[in-house]
Protein backbone atom coordinates (compact mmCIF):
# COMPACT_ATOMS: atom_id res chain seq x y z
CA UNK A 1 0.00 0.00 0.00
CA UNK A 2 2.79 2.50 -0.94
CA UNK A 3 2.12 5.12 -4.14
CA UNK A 4 4.24 4.39 -6.88
CA UNK A 5 7.31 6.83 -7.36
CA UNK A 6 6.24 9.84 -9.02
CA UNK A 7 7.90 13.56 -9.59
CA UNK A 8 6.62 15.96 -7.53
CA UNK A 9 6.39 19.60 -8.47
CA UNK A 10 4.77 22.54 -6.61
CA UNK A 11 3.09 25.48 -7.47
CA UNK A 12 3.24 28.82 -6.14
CA UNK A 13 0.98 30.68 -7.46
CA UNK A 14 -2.20 30.13 -10.16
CA UNK A 15 0.06 31.48 -13.52
CA UNK A 16 2.66 28.80 -12.14
CA UNK A 17 -0.05 26.07 -12.27
CA UNK A 18 -1.20 26.76 -15.21
CA UNK A 19 1.92 27.09 -16.81
CA UNK A 20 2.96 23.41 -15.25
CA UNK A 21 -0.18 21.96 -16.36
CA UNK A 22 -0.09 23.06 -20.28
CA UNK A 23 3.64 21.60 -20.43
CA UNK A 24 2.65 18.59 -18.15
CA UNK A 25 -0.82 18.26 -18.16
CA UNK A 26 -1.45 14.65 -20.13
CA UNK A 27 0.83 13.03 -17.57
CA UNK A 28 0.12 15.26 -14.48
CA UNK A 29 -2.48 14.75 -11.47
CA UNK A 30 -3.45 17.93 -9.40
CA UNK A 31 -3.17 17.05 -6.02
CA UNK A 32 -5.23 18.92 -4.15
CA UNK A 33 -6.12 17.39 -0.53
CA UNK A 34 -5.17 14.21 -1.47
CA UNK A 35 -7.36 12.64 0.36
CA UNK A 36 -8.49 10.38 -2.53
CA UNK A 37 -5.77 10.69 -4.56
CA UNK A 38 -3.49 9.41 -2.64
CA UNK A 39 -5.47 6.26 -1.55
CA UNK A 40 -5.63 5.58 -5.12
CA UNK A 41 -2.39 6.22 -5.30
CA UNK A 42 -1.76 3.31 -2.97
CA UNK A 43 -3.71 0.86 -3.97
CA UNK A 44 -1.91 1.63 -7.29
CA UNK A 45 -5.56 2.41 -9.53
CA UNK A 46 -3.36 5.68 -10.75
CA UNK A 47 -0.25 5.88 -12.11
CA UNK A 48 0.53 9.64 -13.00
CA UNK A 49 3.89 10.48 -14.13
CA UNK A 50 3.63 13.12 -12.02
CA UNK A 51 1.78 15.06 -9.18
CA UNK A 52 1.57 18.97 -9.40
CA UNK A 53 1.09 20.01 -5.63
CA UNK A 54 -1.27 23.16 -5.58
CA UNK A 55 -1.66 23.46 -1.97
CA UNK A 56 1.01 26.23 -1.38
CA UNK A 57 -0.95 28.70 -3.51
CA UNK A 58 -3.01 30.68 -0.85
CA UNK A 59 -5.07 32.17 -3.76
CA UNK A 60 -7.24 28.87 -4.09
CA UNK A 61 -8.50 29.13 -0.57
CA UNK A 62 -10.68 31.92 -0.41
CA UNK A 63 -14.22 31.99 0.40
CA UNK A 64 -16.07 35.45 -0.58
CA UNK A 65 -19.99 36.10 -0.68
CA UNK A 66 -21.83 38.46 -2.78
CA UNK A 67 -25.96 39.05 -2.97
CA UNK A 68 -25.28 36.60 -6.08
CA UNK A 69 -23.14 33.89 -5.38
CA UNK A 70 -20.76 32.54 -2.68
CA UNK A 71 -17.51 31.67 -4.52
CA UNK A 72 -14.51 29.51 -2.70
CA UNK A 73 -11.19 28.86 -4.52
CA UNK A 74 -10.94 25.24 -5.10
CA UNK A 75 -8.33 24.49 -2.74
CA UNK A 76 -10.12 25.95 0.10
CA UNK A 77 -10.37 22.86 2.64
CA UNK A 78 -14.04 21.46 3.21
CA UNK A 79 -13.41 22.53 7.32
CA UNK A 80 -13.17 26.21 5.87
CA UNK A 81 -16.38 25.90 4.30
CA UNK A 82 -18.18 23.79 7.00
CA UNK A 83 -17.09 26.28 9.65
CA UNK A 84 -17.95 29.38 7.50
CA UNK A 85 -21.35 30.76 9.00
CA UNK A 86 -21.97 33.47 6.71
CA UNK A 87 -21.67 30.81 4.08
CA UNK A 88 -24.34 28.71 6.13
CA UNK A 89 -26.58 31.41 5.86
CA UNK A 90 -26.45 32.06 2.29
CA UNK A 91 -25.66 28.73 0.95
CA UNK A 92 -27.01 26.55 4.23
CA UNK A 93 -26.89 22.86 1.94
CA UNK A 94 -23.01 23.40 2.02
CA UNK A 95 -22.49 22.66 5.86
CA UNK A 96 -25.38 19.96 5.92
CA UNK A 97 -23.52 18.09 2.99
CA UNK A 98 -20.67 18.40 4.64
CA UNK A 99 -21.14 17.24 7.80
CA UNK A 100 -21.46 13.42 5.95
CA UNK A 101 -18.21 14.00 3.95
CA UNK A 102 -15.41 11.86 5.84
CA UNK A 103 -14.67 12.73 9.34
CA UNK A 104 -12.80 15.56 10.66
CA UNK A 105 -9.66 14.52 9.85
CA UNK A 106 -10.16 14.12 6.21
CA UNK A 107 -12.05 17.55 5.97
CA UNK A 108 -9.02 19.25 7.66
CA UNK A 109 -7.44 18.48 4.01
CA UNK A 110 -10.06 17.50 1.74
CA UNK A 111 -10.66 20.71 -0.86
CA UNK A 112 -14.31 21.25 -1.88
CA UNK A 113 -12.72 21.71 -5.49
CA UNK A 114 -10.87 17.77 -4.76
CA UNK A 115 -14.26 16.62 -4.48
CA UNK A 116 -16.04 18.11 -7.49
CA UNK A 117 -12.74 17.29 -9.50
CA UNK A 118 -12.86 13.24 -8.55
CA UNK A 119 -16.26 13.48 -9.07
CA UNK A 120 -17.33 10.22 -7.20
CA UNK A 121 -20.82 9.21 -8.08
CA UNK A 122 -21.98 9.15 -4.18
CA UNK A 123 -20.26 12.36 -3.27
CA UNK A 124 -22.04 15.07 -1.15
CA UNK A 125 -20.36 18.20 -2.81
CA UNK A 126 -21.38 17.36 -6.44
CA UNK A 127 -25.02 16.72 -5.71
CA UNK A 128 -24.75 20.13 -4.09
CA UNK A 129 -23.14 21.64 -6.92
CA UNK A 130 -25.86 19.89 -9.23
CA UNK A 131 -28.81 20.95 -6.88
CA UNK A 132 -27.90 24.67 -6.85
CA UNK A 133 -26.94 24.89 -10.46
CA UNK A 134 -23.30 26.03 -9.27
CA UNK A 135 -20.92 27.27 -11.54
CA UNK A 136 -17.08 25.71 -12.72
CA UNK A 137 -14.80 27.86 -12.60
CA UNK A 138 -11.43 26.37 -15.23
CA UNK A 139 -8.14 27.94 -15.78
CA UNK A 140 -5.62 27.36 -18.25
CA UNK A 141 -2.65 28.77 -20.13
CA UNK A 142 -4.98 29.92 -22.81
CA UNK A 143 -7.64 31.26 -19.92
CA UNK A 144 -10.36 30.60 -18.16
CA UNK A 145 -13.79 29.33 -19.28
CA UNK A 146 -16.83 28.51 -17.15
CA UNK A 147 -19.06 24.89 -17.04
CA UNK A 148 -22.28 24.39 -14.72
CA UNK A 149 -22.21 21.79 -12.52
CA UNK A 150 -23.94 19.60 -14.74
CA UNK A 151 -21.80 20.58 -18.15
CA UNK A 152 -18.46 19.51 -15.64
CA UNK A 153 -19.65 16.35 -14.15
CA UNK A 154 -19.74 13.64 -17.42
CA UNK A 155 -19.56 10.34 -15.40
CA UNK A 156 -18.07 8.51 -12.94
CA UNK A 157 -15.05 9.94 -11.77
CA UNK A 158 -14.68 12.06 -14.92
CA UNK A 159 -15.37 15.38 -15.59
CA UNK A 160 -14.89 18.12 -18.33
CA UNK A 161 -11.89 19.54 -17.43
CA UNK A 162 -9.31 18.72 -20.42
CA UNK A 163 -5.57 17.99 -19.00
CA UNK A 164 -4.53 21.60 -19.04
CA UNK A 165 -6.92 23.03 -17.12
CA UNK A 166 -7.47 23.24 -13.45
CA UNK A 167 -10.63 23.94 -11.43
CA UNK A 168 -9.91 26.78 -9.92
CA UNK A 169 -13.27 28.82 -8.57
CA UNK A 170 -16.75 27.48 -7.70
CA UNK A 171 -19.60 30.03 -7.67
CA UNK A 172 -22.38 28.86 -5.73
CA UNK A 173 -25.48 30.28 -6.09
CA UNK A 174 -27.19 32.59 -3.42
CA UNK A 175 -31.53 32.16 -3.40
CA UNK A 176 -32.41 35.88 -3.28
CA UNK A 177 -36.02 34.78 -2.02
CA UNK A 178 -36.24 35.46 1.65
CA UNK A 179 -38.30 32.21 2.36
CA UNK A 180 -35.98 29.62 1.51
CA UNK A 181 -35.68 26.12 3.56
CA UNK A 182 -33.12 23.58 2.27
CA UNK A 183 -32.46 20.03 3.66
CA UNK A 184 -29.81 17.29 3.02
CA UNK A 185 -30.02 13.67 4.32
CA UNK A 186 -28.72 10.45 3.26
CA UNK A 187 -27.87 6.47 4.15
CA UNK A 188 -24.70 5.06 4.89
CA UNK A 189 -23.01 1.98 6.60
CA UNK A 190 -21.52 4.15 8.94
CA UNK A 191 -21.56 8.13 9.05
CA UNK A 192 -18.78 9.02 6.83
CA UNK A 193 -18.52 6.37 4.97
CA UNK A 194 -19.86 6.82 1.24
CA UNK A 195 -23.84 7.43 0.62
CA UNK A 196 -26.02 4.44 -0.28
CA UNK A 197 -28.05 7.21 -1.40
CA UNK A 198 -27.98 10.92 -0.89
CA UNK A 199 -30.21 13.26 -1.19
CA UNK A 200 -30.26 17.13 -1.12
CA UNK A 201 -32.82 20.13 -1.77
CA UNK A 202 -33.77 23.57 -1.75
CA UNK A 203 -37.35 25.38 -2.01
CA UNK A 204 -38.39 28.96 -1.80
CA UNK A 205 -42.01 30.06 -0.37
CA UNK A 206 -44.09 33.27 -1.27
CA UNK A 207 -45.71 35.69 1.70
CA UNK A 208 -48.75 32.60 1.28
CA UNK A 209 -46.22 29.73 1.85
CA UNK A 210 -46.34 28.91 -1.88
CA UNK A 211 -43.65 27.33 -3.68
CA UNK A 212 -41.74 29.66 -6.13
CA UNK A 213 -38.69 27.89 -6.79
CA UNK A 214 -37.50 24.32 -6.21
CA UNK A 215 -34.66 22.01 -6.90
CA UNK A 216 -33.53 18.69 -5.71
CA UNK A 217 -31.02 15.29 -6.65
CA UNK A 218 -29.78 12.16 -5.52
CA UNK A 219 -26.50 10.53 -5.53
CA UNK A 220 -25.56 6.73 -5.08
CA UNK A 221 -28.18 6.05 -7.48
CA UNK A 222 -26.24 5.82 -10.99
CA UNK A 223 -22.63 7.43 -13.06
CA UNK A 224 -23.29 11.26 -11.29
CA UNK A 225 -26.05 12.60 -9.33
CA UNK A 226 -28.77 13.88 -10.40
CA UNK A 227 -30.72 16.78 -10.35
CA UNK A 228 -34.78 16.53 -10.97
CA UNK A 229 -35.59 19.82 -12.86
CA UNK A 230 -38.60 18.71 -14.66
CA UNK A 231 -40.25 17.54 -11.37
CA UNK A 232 -39.16 19.90 -9.13
CA UNK A 233 -40.70 22.20 -11.29
CA UNK A 234 -44.16 20.47 -10.59
CA UNK A 235 -43.88 21.43 -7.31
CA UNK A 236 -43.51 25.06 -7.98
CA UNK A 237 -47.25 26.87 -7.10
CA UNK A 238 -48.36 24.23 -4.94
CA UNK A 239 -47.71 24.76 -1.07
CA UNK A 240 -46.04 21.57 -0.85
CA UNK A 241 -48.41 19.42 0.59
CA UNK A 242 -47.09 15.93 1.26
CA UNK A 243 -49.63 14.39 -1.40
CA UNK A 244 -47.39 16.98 -3.96
CA UNK A 245 -44.55 15.62 -2.41
CA UNK A 246 -44.92 12.19 -2.25
CA UNK A 247 -46.01 12.01 -6.46
CA UNK A 248 -42.96 13.92 -7.28
CA UNK A 249 -40.75 11.67 -5.11
CA UNK A 250 -42.37 8.29 -6.55
CA UNK A 251 -41.77 9.33 -9.72
CA UNK A 252 -37.96 10.23 -9.41
CA UNK A 253 -37.61 6.94 -7.51
CA UNK A 254 -39.34 5.69 -10.87
CA UNK A 255 -36.81 7.27 -13.31
CA UNK A 256 -33.74 6.39 -12.05
CA UNK A 257 -32.02 2.75 -12.28
CA UNK A 258 -29.35 2.25 -9.54
CA UNK A 259 -26.50 -0.62 -9.76
CA UNK A 260 -26.26 -3.23 -6.82
CA UNK A 261 -23.37 -3.63 -4.79
CA UNK A 262 -22.61 -5.88 -1.66
CA UNK A 263 -24.02 -3.60 0.19
CA UNK A 264 -27.28 -2.46 -1.27
CA UNK A 265 -29.61 -3.90 -4.07
CA UNK A 266 -30.78 -1.67 -6.61
CA UNK A 267 -34.62 -2.04 -5.37
CA UNK A 268 -33.20 -0.80 -1.68
CA UNK A 269 -31.13 2.15 -3.45
CA UNK A 270 -34.57 2.47 -5.92
CA UNK A 271 -36.84 2.40 -1.75
CA UNK A 272 -34.13 4.87 -0.36
CA UNK A 273 -34.36 7.94 -2.91
CA UNK A 274 -38.09 7.62 -2.29
CA UNK A 275 -37.98 7.74 1.41
CA UNK A 276 -35.07 10.41 1.29
CA UNK A 277 -36.82 12.87 -1.64
CA UNK A 278 -39.87 12.66 0.68
CA UNK A 279 -37.86 13.82 3.38
CA UNK A 280 -35.59 16.64 2.49
CA UNK A 281 -38.47 18.07 0.53
CA UNK A 282 -40.89 18.13 3.51
CA UNK A 283 -37.90 19.14 5.39
CA UNK A 284 -36.70 22.01 3.35
CA UNK A 285 -40.67 23.39 3.42
CA UNK A 286 -40.93 22.78 6.97
CA UNK A 287 -37.42 25.14 6.99
CA UNK A 288 -39.08 27.80 4.56
CA UNK A 289 -42.09 27.84 6.61
CA UNK A 290 -40.14 28.37 9.74
CA UNK A 291 -38.05 31.60 7.92
CA UNK B 1 15.53 3.61 -10.63
CA UNK B 2 17.05 6.38 -8.42
CA UNK B 3 14.42 8.46 -7.05
CA UNK B 4 14.86 11.78 -6.53
CA UNK B 5 15.32 12.98 -3.28
CA UNK B 6 13.30 16.42 -1.52
CA UNK B 7 14.84 18.19 1.10
CA UNK B 8 12.64 19.00 4.00
CA UNK B 9 12.59 20.65 7.09
CA UNK B 10 9.14 20.22 9.76
CA UNK B 11 8.41 21.06 13.10
CA UNK B 12 8.09 17.75 14.83
CA UNK B 13 7.08 18.21 18.47
CA UNK B 14 8.67 21.48 18.69
CA UNK B 15 11.60 20.41 17.07
CA UNK B 16 13.16 21.23 13.68
CA UNK B 17 13.65 18.36 11.80
CA UNK B 18 15.29 17.78 8.75
CA UNK B 19 14.88 15.10 6.60
CA UNK B 20 15.89 14.08 2.54
CA UNK B 21 12.83 11.81 1.23
CA UNK B 22 11.89 10.48 -2.30
CA UNK B 23 8.41 11.97 -2.94
CA UNK B 24 5.91 9.05 -2.50
CA UNK B 25 7.08 8.41 0.86
CA UNK B 26 4.29 9.06 3.36
CA UNK B 27 4.24 11.47 5.92
CA UNK B 28 3.76 8.45 8.54
CA UNK B 29 6.09 6.49 6.97
CA UNK B 30 9.12 9.56 7.40
CA UNK B 31 7.87 9.96 11.17
CA UNK B 32 8.24 6.18 12.23
CA UNK B 33 11.45 5.36 9.63
CA UNK B 34 12.63 8.39 9.08
CA UNK B 35 12.46 10.02 12.79
CA UNK B 36 12.37 6.41 15.06
CA UNK B 37 8.97 8.30 16.00
CA UNK B 38 6.97 5.02 16.41
CA UNK B 39 4.51 6.30 18.42
CA UNK B 40 2.09 6.71 15.59
CA UNK B 41 0.93 3.71 14.13
CA UNK B 42 0.05 2.53 10.30
CA UNK B 43 -3.19 1.13 9.69
CA UNK B 44 -4.82 0.83 6.46
CA UNK B 45 -2.44 3.04 4.69
CA UNK B 46 -5.65 4.09 2.90
CA UNK B 47 -7.23 6.96 5.21
CA UNK B 48 -10.15 4.40 6.69
CA UNK B 49 -9.22 3.71 10.07
CA UNK B 50 -7.43 7.17 11.60
CA UNK B 51 -4.72 4.76 13.51
CA UNK B 52 -2.12 7.61 11.77
CA UNK B 53 -3.54 10.33 12.97
CA UNK B 54 -1.56 13.32 14.01
CA UNK B 55 -2.29 16.92 14.40
CA UNK B 56 -0.66 19.31 11.95
CA UNK B 57 -0.43 22.71 12.02
CA UNK B 58 -3.01 22.09 15.09
CA UNK B 59 -5.89 20.21 13.06
CA UNK B 60 -5.98 16.54 13.21
CA UNK B 61 -4.80 14.90 9.67
CA UNK B 62 -4.43 11.37 8.65
CA UNK B 63 -0.05 11.02 8.05
CA UNK B 64 -1.00 8.10 5.72
CA UNK B 65 -3.01 10.52 3.07
CA UNK B 66 0.29 13.00 3.02
CA UNK B 67 3.22 13.01 1.16
CA UNK B 68 6.19 13.81 3.70
CA UNK B 69 7.81 16.25 1.38
CA UNK B 70 4.17 18.07 1.81
CA UNK B 71 4.67 18.72 4.99
CA UNK B 72 7.70 21.10 4.33
CA UNK B 73 7.21 23.97 6.44
CA UNK B 74 4.20 22.66 8.62
CA UNK B 75 4.19 21.73 11.97
CA UNK B 76 3.77 18.23 12.91
CA UNK B 77 3.03 16.95 16.74
CA UNK B 78 2.61 13.44 17.26
CA UNK B 79 1.59 11.26 20.10
CA UNK B 80 4.91 11.74 21.56
CA UNK B 81 4.68 15.37 21.60
CA UNK B 82 1.50 14.67 23.91
CA UNK B 83 3.02 13.85 27.25
CA UNK B 84 5.37 16.08 29.10
CA UNK B 85 9.58 15.38 28.36
CA UNK B 86 10.24 13.87 31.25
CA UNK B 87 7.56 10.87 30.25
CA UNK B 88 4.75 11.85 32.22
CA UNK B 89 1.41 11.58 30.86
CA UNK B 90 -1.02 14.15 30.06
CA UNK B 91 -4.29 13.89 31.57
CA UNK B 92 -6.24 13.04 28.72
CA UNK B 93 -3.70 10.02 28.58
CA UNK B 94 -4.17 9.07 32.15
CA UNK B 95 -7.93 8.89 31.60
CA UNK B 96 -7.57 6.62 28.96
CA UNK B 97 -5.13 4.01 31.12
CA UNK B 98 -8.03 4.76 34.24
CA UNK B 99 -11.13 4.59 32.36
CA UNK B 100 -9.75 1.13 30.39
CA UNK B 101 -9.79 3.01 26.76
CA UNK B 102 -7.29 0.88 25.22
CA UNK B 103 -6.84 -3.08 25.07
CA UNK B 104 -4.71 -3.87 22.18
CA UNK B 105 -2.99 -0.36 21.58
CA UNK B 106 -3.49 -0.31 18.02
CA UNK B 107 -6.19 2.42 17.66
CA UNK B 108 -4.63 4.36 20.50
CA UNK B 109 -2.51 6.86 18.88
CA UNK B 110 -5.05 7.93 16.50
CA UNK B 111 -7.49 8.17 19.58
CA UNK B 112 -5.52 10.16 21.22
CA UNK B 113 -4.96 12.62 18.81
CA UNK B 114 -8.49 12.61 17.83
CA UNK B 115 -9.59 13.47 21.52
CA UNK B 116 -6.00 15.74 21.91
CA UNK B 117 -7.98 18.17 19.34
CA UNK B 118 -11.38 18.16 20.40
CA UNK B 119 -10.65 18.78 24.05
CA UNK B 120 -8.87 21.72 22.75
CA UNK B 121 -11.26 23.55 20.39
CA UNK B 122 -14.08 22.29 23.29
CA UNK B 123 -13.09 21.48 26.34
CA UNK B 124 -16.19 20.48 27.41
CA UNK B 125 -17.49 18.38 25.01
CA UNK B 126 -20.99 16.63 24.35
CA UNK B 127 -21.14 13.00 23.94
CA UNK B 128 -22.00 13.24 20.72
CA UNK B 129 -19.23 15.80 20.00
CA UNK B 130 -16.70 13.23 21.84
CA UNK B 131 -18.51 10.11 19.27
CA UNK B 132 -17.95 13.15 16.60
CA UNK B 133 -14.67 13.39 17.25
CA UNK B 134 -13.48 9.94 17.11
CA UNK B 135 -15.66 9.45 14.10
CA UNK B 136 -13.32 8.72 11.77
CA UNK B 137 -10.84 6.61 14.02
CA UNK B 138 -11.47 2.81 14.55
CA UNK B 139 -11.06 0.12 17.42
CA UNK B 140 -11.43 -3.33 17.40
CA UNK B 141 -11.49 -3.79 20.96
CA UNK B 142 -12.99 -1.61 23.07
CA UNK B 143 -16.59 -1.10 21.26
CA UNK B 144 -15.82 2.69 21.44
CA UNK B 145 -17.55 2.82 25.32
CA UNK B 146 -14.33 2.85 27.37
CA UNK B 147 -12.65 5.45 24.74
CA UNK B 148 -15.90 7.59 25.13
CA UNK B 149 -15.66 7.62 29.08
CA UNK B 150 -12.06 8.34 28.57
CA UNK B 151 -12.17 11.95 26.80
CA UNK B 152 -15.09 12.70 29.16
CA UNK B 153 -13.39 11.99 32.25
CA UNK B 154 -10.26 13.68 30.96
CA UNK B 155 -12.25 17.05 30.27
CA UNK B 156 -14.14 16.69 33.81
CA UNK B 157 -10.70 17.27 35.25
CA UNK B 158 -10.22 20.15 33.99
CA UNK B 159 -13.08 21.64 35.16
Amino acid sequence: MKSPAFEYTRAGSVEEARALLARHGRDAKILAGGQSLVPMMAMRLLRPEMLLDINGIEALKYVEIDPVEARTGACARQVTLERDDALFQRVPLLRMALKCVGHTQTRNRGTVGGSLAHADPSAELPLVALVLGARLRLGSSSGRRELAAREFLTGAMSTAARPDECLEEIGWPVWPERRTGASFLEVSIRHGDFALVAAAAQVALDAQARCIRASFGLAGIGATAIAFPGLAGRLVGTKLEDDAIHEVARTAASEISPGSDMHASSEYRRHLARVLVTRILRAARDKAVAS
Amino acid sequence: MTEKLHEISVEVNGVRREGRVPARLSLVDWLREGLRLTGTHVGCEHGVCGACSILLDGEPVRACLMYAVQARGHRVRTVEGLSSPDGTLSPLQEAFCEAHGLQCGYCTPGMLIAAQALLETTPHPTDEQIREAIGGNLCRCTGYEQIVEAVRLAAERTR
